[in-house]
């Protein structure tokens, strides 16, 4: 009985927060646009039968005939993509060294990762703007020490974005990268070089392959979230950054056409679902092999 | 059938596998090793037992290449091995917690030294099926070490450092991780093994029984220095300090002065100056020199009259401690001092002829006892 309950807890978190509002979401993406409020029909007042009848896929089919759509999909997921490898390979190196510090440094260290989090998210992305921009930091740094005579444009170009997204959820690749680098046993390095590795090798026989889980937990923390980011391609990205976040906000706020908007989404999330039913399956896995 | 004696530490002519000479290790201000010199020969099981913190893990650490000396040198096979690094000593070491690579299994666990050694592919399978055989692994050789027992990976960890046949191999706390009943047979499955290969073993432990029970030889250590290298018959019979008496087994130490009283004979007339004893030493004392009397509690036997013994003394049994086989009997002397004398229990416990508070006699031969100077 107290197992049943606090089994429901979780379920009905996921029900409330998670299946109701998709399913309200859902039906949306099937109705048609209307100049009312709500801006679309038919809605519940048309009674249940009436308003499922006139349910159809007509902006799913909307979605496929303009190619603005499947062509921010495909930039979102490749800006996503490059953007994990690029904190992947920023992260790991400072996973590696955090785990390799001195035991009595590494509470301050991850103190130091978390830091950022205390500031508003919208404020650090502000402040890369003025970084960035023409006659930001950067720029005026750049061209004081004299690498460059004139400014270069990195704000408002994919680069920017790249930047933002790097920086925003880099504590999201190295927290868990950390953890699993923390677990592993010095002695396995020790035993590696003991049966002629150098320490290159070793780092790719033992550490690589043993981080793995952390690794994987780490892309898909950046991966998942930076697929549908918003405010960082519309604050740093230009008029070329075609992300789907931004067409889902153009959509809703601009044109007002709620019911285009969430067809987007719906398709957005279908495509999230792959990378989060995979993580999940790399987490059983992990929480399998420990146990 | 004359056999010959596995003893090359007597033959100068023989050459040493390893030497330490004069080495030290330092830690910031704390002296892990101080200036230590010992030689171990090849095929040899040697045995570095002491305390924790006694330093004979970092003497294993020097010699698999994950420590320098400080001073002195280390030699293997007579070439001073300071620059050499750990991947490129022909050692290996079984480590304390295994080390075995979880994501692999036991079969890529074993050939995980093989492969670094650019061999074909046919040269390592042959191998690693002789290790799995040897540490009769055949069965586990594709599971994970996580879906095997302790004792099986302590042999995979074992198959896996002997797979590259080093000329050294070190084993440090090999069997710490067992329960007692299999620690004995693996023991015996260690020397066999030892036997086989050829192999020379260093081997780390605090455990004397196990130290014992498997070396050729035991180095017995103390705050980084080596207090008496021998053989375990000599370590047991004929320890050279009272630490090393003390440290190995149970035994009785009676403090005294030494009058020499002819023919390699002493007497020893304790400080208490109401008991004296005699015993026979090779070491020479001069008259009233402060000495240790250390005898080993089996060597003691207890009576209910006065024997007629070389040294007798009369005391009452304050405790009894009842070990199965043996008993060992607690005797309050009259100085305050106690004896413990050990007795196989050849009668039932009931029947037993000795009971707390009897007064008794324990005696002992004057050449059953070791007279130490310190």
């Amino acid at each position: 009985m107290r197992r049943a309950v606090l089994i429901a807890v979780p379920y009905a978190w996921l029900l409330a927060l998670f299946l109701i509002p998709f399913a309200v979401v859902f039906k949306i993406s099937l109705s048609d646009i209307a100049l009312a409020i709500p801006p679309y029909t038919p809605t519940a007042k048309d009674g249940i039968w009436n308003m499922l009848s006139q349910l159809d896929f007509e902006n799913f089919i909307f979605l496929t005939e303009d190619d603005l759509y499947w062509k921010a999909y495909v930039s979102s997921l490749q800006i996503a993509l490059i953007s994990t490898v690029l904190t992947l390979l920023v992260g790991y190196p400072m996973a590696y060294a955090m785990a390799r510090a001195p035991e009595q440094w590494r509470p301050t260290l991850l103190m130091l990762v978390i830091l950022p989090f205390w500031t508003s998210f919208l404020i650090r992305v502000y402040a890369w703007v003025g970084i960035l921009s023409g006659e930001g930091f950067l720029n005026q740094f750049l061209m004081w020490i004299g690498i460059v005579d004139a400014p270069l444009t990195i704000l408002n170009t994919n680069t920017a974005v790249y930047i933002g997204i790097v920086y925003t959820y880099l504590p999201f690749m190295i927290l868990p990268i950390y953890s699993a680098l923390d677990r592993l046993d010095g002695s396995l390095i020790e035993a590696a070089e003991d049966l002629g590795c150098s320490r290159i090798k070793a780092f790719w026989l033992v550490t690589i392959p043993l981080s793995r889980n952390g690794i994987i937990a780490g892309c898909f923390l950046v991966f998942i979230p930076a697929l549908g980011e918003f405010v960082i391609p519309s604050l740093l990205g230009g008029s070329g950054t075609l992300m789907i976040g931004k067409v889902l906000f153009e959509e809703f706020f601009s044109n007002r056409d709620w019911p285009v908007a969430s067809a987007v989404a719906v398709i957005l999330l279908l495509i999230l679902i792959i990378p989060i039913v995979l993580f999940q399956r790399n987490e059983q896995k992990q929480v399998e092999a420990e146990g | 059938m004359a056999e010959t004696v596995f003893a090359p530490w007597d033959d100068p002519n023989e050459k040493p596998l390893i030497r330490f000479r004069n080495v030290t290790k330092r830690f910031g201000d704390f002296t892990a090793i101080d200036d230590l010199t010992l030689d171990i020969f090849e095929r040899e099981f040697f045995a570095l037992l002491g305390p924790s913190g006694c330093g004979k893990t970092t003497m294993m650490r020097m010699l698999a290449g994950f420590e320098n000396p400080s001073e002195g040198a280390i030699e293997l096979a007579g070439q001073d091995i300071a620059g050499v690094p750990a991947n490129k000593r022909a050692v290996n070491m079984m480590f304390q917690s295994y080390a075995l690579f979880p994501h692999l299994s036991v079969w890529d666990n074993i050939a995980f030294g093989l492969r670094r050694e650019s061999k074909d592919k046919a040269a390592i399978a042959a191998r690693v099926e002789e290790m799995l055989k040897l540490t009769r692994l055949e069965k586990f050789a594709r599971r994970k070490p996580h879906q095997i027992s302790g004792g099986q990976r302590q042999r995979v960890a074992l198959a896996r450092s002997l797979a590259k046949a080093p000329k050294l191999l070190l084993l440090d706390e090999p069997l710490g991780a067992l329960d007692a009943k299999l620690r004995e047979a693996t023991q015996f499955e260690l020397m066999d093994i030892q036997e086989k290969t050829g192999t020379t073993f260093v081997i780390v432990t605090h455990d004397q029984e196990e130290a014992m029970t498997v070396a050729s030889r035991v180095a017995v250590m103390d705050e980084g220095r080596v207090m008496q290298v021998a053989t375990p018959e000599r370590i047991y019979e004929a320890p050279d300090s009272v630490y090393v008496a003390d440290f190995i087994g149970d035994v009785n130490i009676l403090h005294g002065a030494a009058k020499p009283i002819g023919d390699d004979t002493y007497e020893v007339i304790e400080a208490a100056g109401s008991t004296s004893v005699t015993a026979v030493s090779g070491r020479p004392f001069s008259d009233g020199q402060d000495c240790h009397l250390a005898i080993r509690p089996e060597k003691v036997s207890i009576h209910k009259d006065k024997p007629d013994a070389d040294n007798a003394l009369q005391g009452k049994v304050l405790d009894i401690a009842y070990l199965g086989n043996l008993s060992t009997y607690h005797v309050g002397l009259p100085t305050g001092d106690i004896i413990k004398a050990q007795v196989a229990n050849t009668r039932r416990v009931s029947r037993r002829n000795f009971t707390w508070e009897d007064p008794v006699w324990v005696s002992w031969t004057k050449t059953a006892g070791v007279l130490l100077a310190e």
